[in-house]
């Protein structure tokens, strides 16, 4: 397959709502209130009204709004429209029959505090998702409370926190190192410190993987709570020490937590809970294919052992011959991370995916994303630094490093694949490797693509060294070019004013 | 890489310029150039003590942040407010018009402890 | 699997070509006696159509969901004009991530930017972010950035607010030192009792107030700034029906600091309680301390105008364990359809919906309270919730209610307040009928 670079189309021109709103317009009609009023200043006397008539609010018509949003959804890139190999997200395919059965009303017009008889359908799809899940990371206790997957992470530690406190009673209080690797997320060390927890940084081996003898340094100093890892790691590389790894840690007094992060190259092949890790969470908007929506809502169920399952947040649900309820007597339980029992229409979705699948289906997304990671680690190896040797799993990492003796650096890669017609990888990130560009294909991408994306590197690469400038300045078909983000920082402007500049600045 | 001979310098790449017991201290032209355009200073309160090598405020890039550690013991008697609307000034003159903070210096001895242009210089060289 | 582009046959070349001889071999690297080596005990692949019935047949179990309802405490039925699903469902909008790349992401980057501007307009307030998970985490992370500000840990707030966000704000805050003293209400009118306000003192981080409040009276915020501000205390007000802000006096006009709501009532469905959307909004001057994202106007060397992500400093991919917060994501997608409904809505119609809201409300109110043995027993004003007294036990009118005239007639006060054994909550709507509300009265006044 020849290289294609996109061309451009046209798209429209939009301004923000605020500057299309013309006084007078309407994009609505409710039916005529029924009941005899009440004189409103009885209801709600005028000190507590506001008396600003919404000033500044839109007045749109109905068409206004639909051409508005339409046309700004053409200056996205998203995944039915191409690959989008952002590493660390599993960016997959997100299938139109979850969105279908997540609407049905018997769902979407359910109120949480709805009667417990009234709702046995809802709390049955949560029970058997707990189920499969449970099955899916061999670790029996889950909660599906956690909105996302920093609150599960959250969620996670504060389990620990709990257990630890309970087991040790007073002395818990010299127990208080959360170990985190050098590699991970920065949610970890943000989740921890909500813990009450203090980080202690483990280093990672030349291989990329977690130094275990730095790990028993560090577990020797004492106090260690846990250790917080990402397995496959953020360099897309297992954690093949991971049975040793966890028990050092649990020798050490503490609890290992997994980050599910990456969960999209393990299920169906191997289980954190048969590799000695006490308590996971999952992204159902990364390995269970619920729509990422241009940054949320995510889903971040925690699934624990047995051990910790007591302190799982409350409301649990539990199954009583045919019918299903809420538990909310748990003593020991962490209490509520969130209001209500989490996001319901996420999980509505991850059960579809999960049925859709099979445990056939699942085993086989799991071995199409890894070997369409390694594909591209074949096919790249020896145009990109590839920082190390050993094999990925279902993403893998390059470097700038031959391309920056040009001038050329990873952002300016990303920027360039844009005009290839691909999203570009994650950049920079994890931040162990300088320069870092974390590929993730998933398995919702076929061959031809592959290969696309592969030529569109090499072709990178090469005008890397012949034309460095034009990678420098790229995107080149994009409708605007790359922003002043110096700018945007040093004097922030987050909201429209009346008095706003308009789309083009004077200059 | 601009490198002043009349000043000290810190291992965290601050700089300092003593004139009596008052300690004039910023960051160095080679962090400037590590974080790239400067967007934000968070400076220390007026009044505020700390010890040598400790972090009393942070600059900020579009996407990375760095703590800046006073190279020395004092107490801060004047805060470089110009910062606040033109943190830019860190990158264009970082020796000049971007200077941070003002102490009171405790024991104005200790800034022999601090590295020469010099020493800063061949720290610089044997750490990049 | 269908949603897998490569065939068998393609995968086995791609196999060869990397120089494998089966997929077993991808896995090389995970030790032998860690790899699971049966098949999940998960069902067989279903088709289409069976997936469509299974999930059919579990929402009609889902009786609630058929139900006239009077149901409010935090999740509201609202009308939600058909182009808000319509557009959320564009590919583009719903299957893009997080605007990391704005060349690429315009789109999603200028509706958060219009978000932001309206959540300020609603609140009255200066900034606001991106969004949060949902009301109650969102109280919780205003409730951390205020003892942040403030370097307290000293927390006072109003026992009247939704129970559940003070269940999340204990687990949030259990490990930080935080001690939790409460505002009672008046039983008289059921909003916040003045001489509570002295519990304010100089280790008060902040003074936390909802309203309409959970009873669904309306607080009178004036000089509850002041107060707070007087001990070196922020204020911050939590809203968890939103339409109400077409209505109320934004609490940005008290001199709120923090303004948080829930924003589910924009055009969101319940769906069992999520995912919804978090509003939270703030002073320019607190921005640097705030959670979440923010998007920015920014130009290109040609002078176009843009938007990116900004201020990324605050954020845990930079900040790490110094973050403002762990979060992450925003709810991209709900904060998408909240815009879409403000914006269809526009001015008049959201400030027709609350009040057609306050307005039924108010005659459902009268009605009941014109019914023997049933009183209203907090005097205070309402938007479109309040409470009733009932002359037996809620629990079991409610009951008889459902069982036998087919309504749910509200939330027993008894699940969050023990004591309350005969008061329940009653939620009126612009989808609530005139007919459903007498019906209501009527049936009321059969079983008491």
């Amino acid at each position: 397959m020849s290289i294609k670079k996109v061309r451009q189309h046209p798209t429209q021109n939009e301004p923000l709502i605020f500057e299309r709103s013309q006084k007078g317009r309407i994009g609505y009609r409710l039916p005529k209130l029924d009941v005899e009023e009440t004189n409103l200043d009885e209801v709600i006397p005028e000190h507590l009204r506001r008396n600003d008539d919404l000033d500044g609010f839109p007045e749109v018509s109905e068409v206004d709004v639909v051409r508005h949003f339409t046309r700004m959804s053409t200056w996205n890139y998203s995944i039915d429209l191409g690959m989008y190999p952002l590493g660390s997200c599993t960016m997959k395919y997100n299938s139109r029959l979850n969105e279908k059965v997540a609407r049905i009303p018997g769902f979407t017009n359910l109120h949480p505090l709805a009667p417990e008889e009234e709702a046995q359908g809802a709390l049955e799809l949560m029970y058997r998702l707990q189920e499969d899940l449970a099955e899916i990371t061999g670790l029996p206790g889950v909660s599906l409370q956690p909105a996302a997957g920093a609150q599960g992470e959250m969620t996670g530690i504060l389990l620990i926190r709990a257990f630890l406190d309970k087991r040790d009673g007073e002395a818990s209080k010299d127990r208080r190192v959360m170990l985190v690797p050098d590699s991970a997320h920065g949610t970890n060390p943000a989740s921890a410190q909500m813990a009450g927890f203090t980080v202690k940084t483990v280093k990672s081996t030349s291989e990329g993987l977690t130094d275990i003898q730095h790990l028993k340094q560090l577990c020797s100093e004492g106090g260690i709570a846990g250790l917080m890892l990402t397995n496959p790691n953020t360099v897309g590389i297992f954690e093949k020490n991971i049975r040793e790894i966890c028990e050092i840690i649990h020798e050490a007094g503490g609890l290992v937590y997994m980050d599910g992060a990456n969960m999209n190259a393990l299920v169906g092949v191997a289980r954190p809970g048969d590799m000695g890790v006490d308590v996971i969470h999952l992204n159902l908007h990364k390995t269970f294919s619920t729509p990422h929506g241009g940054g949320g809502p995510g889903s971040g169920p925690c699934c624990c052992s047995a051990e910790l399952e007591p302190f799982l947040p409350v409301p649990r649900i539990v199954k009583e011959g045919n019918r299903f309820r809420l538990d909310f007597n748990r003593p020991n339980s962490i209490g509520r991370v969130k209001a209500f029992y989490g996001n319901f229409g996420m999980m509505i979705r991850a059960l579809s995916y999960i049925y859709t699948h099979g445990a056939e289906g699942l085993k086989e997304a799991t071995e199409t994303a890894v070997l369409n990671a390694r594909y591209i680690a074949h096919h790249l190896a020896d145009t990109f630094e590839k920082p190390f040797d050993s094999d990925c799993m279902h993403e893998v990492v390059f470097s700038h490093k031959k391309q920056a003796r040009k001038g050329v650096h990873t952002i300016d890669i990303a920027k360039r694949l844009i005009d290839y017609g691909f999203h570009p990888m994650t950049i920079y990130f994890p931040l162990i490797v300088d320069g870092a560009m974390l590929i993730e294909p998933t398995e919702s991408v076929g061959r031809q693509d592959l290969d696309a994306f592969i030529d569109a590197m090499k072709s990178i690469a090469k005008e890397a060294e012949e034309n460095p400038q034009i990678v420098i300045d790229a995107p080149h078909t994009t409708r605007i070019g790359r922003l002043d983000e110096a700018t945007a920082a040093r004097k922030p402007i987050l909201r429209w004013k009346p008095d706003m500049e308009s789309m083009t600045k004077t200059a | 890489m601009n490198i002043p001979e009349n000043l000290r310098y810190s291992r965290d790449h601050e700089w300092l310029l003593l004139d009596g017991d008052i300690a004039t201290v910023g960051i160095t032209d080679y962090a400037q150039k590590s974080l790239g355009d400067i967007v934000y200073v968070e400076l220390p309160k007026i009044g505020e003590k700390f010890n040598a090598h400790e972090p009393c405020g942070s600059v900020e890039s579009v996407k990375a942040i760095s703590e800046i550690f006073t190279p020395i013991t004092g107490e801060v008697i004047e805060i470089n407010e110009t910062l606040n609307d033109s943190p830019e000034l860190v990158n264009t003159d970082p020796y000049g018009k971007a200077w941070m903070v003002k102490l009171k210096v405790q024991n104005p001895d200790e800034v022999n402890s601090l590295l020469t242009a010099a020493e800063y210089k061949e720290y610089l060289e044997s750490t990049t | 699997m269908r949603y897998i582009p490569n065939s068998p046959e393609e995968r086995a070349e791609m196999l060869k070509v990397i120089g494998l001889s089966s997929a077993e071999e991808l896995f090389r690297s995970i030790p032998e006696d860690i790899r699971l080596k049966r098949p999940l005990k998960i069902t067989e692949p279903l088709s289409e159509p069976e997936v469509i019935a299974l999930m059919e047949n579990l929402a009609s179990k889902n009786t609630a969901s058929q139900k006239t309802s009077f149901l409010g405490a935090g999740v509201y039925s609202h009308y939600s004009p058909t182009i808000v699903d319509y557009l959320i469902q564009r590919s583009e909008f719903f299957t893009s991530y997080t605007p990391y790349q704005p060349e690429v992401s315009q789109g999603t980057l200028q509706y958060i930017f219009e978000f932001q501007t309206l959540v300020c307009q609603l609140t009255g307030m200066e900034v606001a972010n991106a969004s949060m998970y949902d009301g109650s985490t969102a109280m919780a992370e205003a409730v951390l950035m205020a003892q942040r500000i403030t370097r307290r840990q000293k927390v006072l707030i109003a026992r009247t607010i939704h129970p559940e966000y003070i269940e999340v704000l204990r687990t949030y805050t259990k490990y930080n030192e935080t001690e939790i003293d409460f505002a009672d209400f008046d039983e008289e009118t059921g909003s916040i009792k003045q001489e509570e306000l002295q519990k304010l003192s100089d280790q008060t981080a902040c003074l936390v107030v909802q309203s309409p409040n959970f009873f669904g009276v309306i607080e009178n915020l004036e000089g509850l700034a002041e107060k707070a501000h007087s001990v070196g205390a922020l204020f911050i007000v939590v809203v968890t029906e939103a339409i109400s802000f077409g209505l109320l006096k934004p609490p940005g006009e008290f001199g709120a600091d923090i303004v948080v709501a829930e924003g589910q009532s924009f055009g969101i469905p319940m769906s069992f309680g999520g995912p919804h959307v978090g509003l939270f909004a703030t002073r320019e001057k607190f921005v640097r301390q705030m959670p979440g994202r923010l998007a920015g106007i920014a130009y290109d060397k040609h002078g176009n105008r843009g938007f990116v992500l900004t201020l990324a400093t605050r954020e845990q991919h930079i900040r790490r364990e110094k973050a403002t917060s762990n979060i992450c994501t925003n709810q991209g997608l709900m904060a998408l359809a909240a815009t879409i409904y403000l914006e269809t809505l526009g001015k008049r119609g959201l400030q027709e919906v609350a009040l057609q809201n306050a307005q039924k409300a108010a005659y459902a109110k009268r009605k009941i309270a014109e019914l023997e043995g049933y009183s209203i027993p907090f005097s205070g004003h309402t938007f479109n919730e309040f409470v009733v007294r009932s002359p037996k036990n809620a629990e079991d009118i409610l009951e008889k209610l459902l069982k036998e005239k087919s309504i749910i007639g509200g939330l027993a006060l008894s699940r969050y307040f023990p004591e309350r054994k005969n008061d329940f909550l009653v939620c009126v709507t612009e989808t609530n009928t005139k007919n459903q509300i007498d019906n209501l009265v009527d049936c009321l006044k059969e079983l008491r």
